[in-house]
């Protein structure tokens, strides 16, 4: 099947007053038509970054490389004009903060179809009735009222669900959602993840989703990339990522949260910090922290991306054995 | 039997962290105790009922968790422990004193028994003081070391109690990592040597191997000083790592409240349970299997909040009678306590 986005061997570098900041440096993934792609690390991991970069949406201090496939169109080397038409005919976005995405003077109705005006060539009064069929479509209790409402006079989590009435006005092939959660309340949030599920399954969109939130990548991915220091340590489908986690890294993510059945004992800690962006190190940029600590190998040279089992890869010179193996 | 040292103060035993037979002592001493607290603001829209008759102790050597979501009141529940809000009604005591009703000035040497760790490092310390002069403060507000020498030695060993080295007493905030601002954060509540430690949300903005960290300093010196922790925070499993005892709150009041392996295993009030099914958890397969119990609409706003019980409109399981009665928290198993008229059996239907 061909894949609805695809990057390949993309790099981002910002320039700072301290030298250039390699924010992505060097990351392949894909998203095939109706699945999810979790891409999944901590802050400055370059997984919100890579996106970004990848529809055209990154600073313009920035610096891209590397290739992007939007389904059949190729985006690197295309006037920015084009850029923007395709990404607002095929991509919607849902970010952290709705008010980010919503104009505060404007009607939410007008707001949810703006784009579709545009891109579809709605004409107004389709526009508003569009607008309500949409506004239902994500829950909004009395649509036809609240069409008229401002973003103001609605809750976070229903702005929210403004703000995914938008990205869907267009019926895109993929939606981009950047930690939609994040700033929700946990029962606020598990609104949210059965919303977006609910209306993927319907509408066969695939979502990239961008999260830190190992819980919520268990519930709605089905692959899932580690990110750490700029580049995927670890990909594959998230039965085997978070079943027999490869990568130290991951191993030592899933088990550094607090597990309620479990008797309360210290929890396992990274030590540390990442490294900044503006010096990565040589080799392996997890090294200083990592619980295996290899050789020296680990610290020039930096491991490639191997296959541990179908679909699934790891960029480190000292594959984890899963628990069977272990055994 | 959970390893976990837990403190239970109704019956007086305590059962010790190597997992022995529990001995019989006197319950340890109350630090903190809130009595039917209401703290409300007046807004333009009418009066916020933030904190609505709220109760709760906090022994020595304790941790009690707090946890709620946005709106919930249990940081301003944390805020009125310190007196940084001024209580509408009930009372405030700490270390055996009641301060409901003291002055800013007499609150002034009060500062140093209770004191406080925020969310975000980063707006809490000084962005132009060193972090050696940002712990020195409580040092000389409180005239707690004689001279510069003596005071520095006393950054010194609380920058060493924290895990940060020494050296790092003459960088700025801006120079830190998060992890490394808020073990400055846990320094400055330590110089102190305060009664309780009010931790509000202290690992919400840092990264999880880093928050992982964080938890296991406070747990470490909590078991080395002896120290009395309120933990509050909206994420359910730290709260139940963190804590001998736990406190649900919604819309301004204790919903329920025991151990945390009471609640975590046998939730009695559909809130709790709506709460702990909504947290995702990281495993495919389990999430998969799962059934979550999706709670309608929006919490209501603390302006009006619904009579009868607060919960009742949102509640999959409300009846008449919850618009009648407003519930109060009652025992459901020793030291477990729910404010729902159908504790329990309200739970039951929901999963069935």
């Amino acid at each position: 099947m061909k894949p609805v986005l695809a990057v390949e061997d993309l790099t981002v570098t910002i320039g700072t007053r301290r030298g250039p900041a390699h924010a992505v440096a060097g990351v392949d993934w894909a998203v095939q038509p109706g699945q999810t792609l979790a891409l999944v690390g901590e802050s400055g991991s370059g997984k919100s970054m890579s996106v970004l970069a990848a529809t055209g949406l990154a600073p313009r201090t920035a610096r891209v490389t590397g290739r992007v496939h939007l389904l059949d169109a190729e985006l690197t080397g295309v006037t920015e004009e084009r850029r923007r038409r395709l990404r607002g005919r095929h991509v919607g976005f849902v970010f952290q903060d709705p008010m980010t995405s919503l104009n505060p003077v404007l009607a939410v109705g007008r707001q949810v179809t703006e784009a579709a005006e545009e891109h579809l060539g709605l004409t107004r009064r389709a526009a508003r009735s569009r607008a309500v069929e949409l506004l239902d479509m994500v829950g909004i209790p009395s649509a036809g009222q609240r069409v008229d409402a401002y973003p103001h006079q609605f809750s976070g989590g229903m702005r929210q669900r403004v703000v995914i009435a938008m990205a869907l006005a267009c019926e895109p092939d993929l939606l981009i959602a950047d930690e939609p959660t994040t700033a929700l309340d946990v029962t606020t949030q598990a609104q949210i993840v059965d919303l977006i599920g609910d209306l993927q399954r319907r509408l066969g969109t695939a979502v990239v989703w961008i999260t830190h939130d190992l819980g919520v990548v268990a519930g709605i991915a089905d692959t899932v990339a580690v990110m750490y220091a700029g580049r995927i340590l670890e990909q594959g489908p998230v039965d085997a990522v978070f079943g027999a986690p490869s990568h130290p890294y991951t191993g030592a993510l899933l088990a550094a949260r607090p597990d309620p059945t479990a008797d309360g004992a210290d929890l396992v800690t990274i030590a540390g910090a990442p490294p900044s962006p503006l010096e990565l190190p040589a080799g392996c940029a997890f090294w200083p922290r990592c619980p295996v600590r290899g050789d020296a190998r680990c610290a020039h040279e930096l491991p490639p991306l191997v296959p541990v089992s179908a679909g699934h890869q790891v960029r480190t010179f000292y594959p984890q054995p899963s628990d069977g193996e272990r055994r | 039997m959970n390893q976990r040292q837990r403190a239970d103060h109704e019956l007086g035993t305590v059962v010790p962290a190597d997992g022995g037979m529990p001995t019989q002592r006197e319950p340890a001493e109350v630090v903190a105790e809130l009595d039917d607290l209401a703290v409300w603001f007046p807004t333009p829209t009418g009066v916020v009922r933030a904190v609505d008759g709220v109760s709760l102790r906090v022994r020595r050597g304790e941790t009690l968790g707090l946890v709620g979501e946005s709106g919930s009141g249990k940081s301003t529940t944390g805020l009125a422990l310190l007196r940084l809000v001024e209580p509408t009604s009930g009372s405030v005591r700490v270390a055996g004193q009641d301060v409901t009703r003291w002055s800013r000035r007499r609150l002034r040497a009060f500062r140093r028994r209770v004191a406080m760790v925020f969310q975000d490092p980063q707006a809490s310390l000084d962005p132009r003081l060193t972090i050696g002069a940002s712990i020195a403060e409580p040092l000389i507000v409180h005239r707690l070391t004689d001279g510069g020498a003596a005071r520095r030695r006393r950054v010194d060993e609380l920058l060493g109690m924290v895990g940060l080295r020494s050296d790092l007493a003459d960088r700025h905030p801006h120079e830190l990592s998060g992890g490394q601002r808020q073990r400055v954060g846990i320094a400055r509540a330590l110089a102190g040597e305060p009664d309780l430690i009010v931790l509000d949300e202290p690992i919400a903005s840092l990264d999880l191997s880093v928050q992982a960290q964080i938890m296991n300093l406070l747990r470490r010196l909590q078991r080395e000083l002896r120290l009395t922790y309120l933990f509050i925070a909206h994420d359910l499993a730290a709260v139940e790592h963190m804590s001998d005892r736990m406190a649900v709150m919604y819309l301004g009041r204790i919903v329920e409240s025991g151990t945390p392996a009471q609640i975590w295993r046998d939730p009695a009030h559909p809130y709790t349970a709506a709460l702990l099914s909504a947290v995702p958890v990281a495993d495919p397969q389990v999430e998969r299997g799962r059934r979550r119990i999706i709670l309608g609409g929006d919490v209501p706003s603390p302006v009006d909040p619904p009579g009868g019980c607060r919960f009742r409109t949102r509640c999959p399981q409300a009846r008449p009678a919850c618009a009648e009665t407003d519930p109060v928290l009652t025992e459901v198993d020793p030291n477990h306590r729910a404010a729902c008229l159908f504790a329990r059996e309200a739970v039951r239907a929901m999963r069935w």
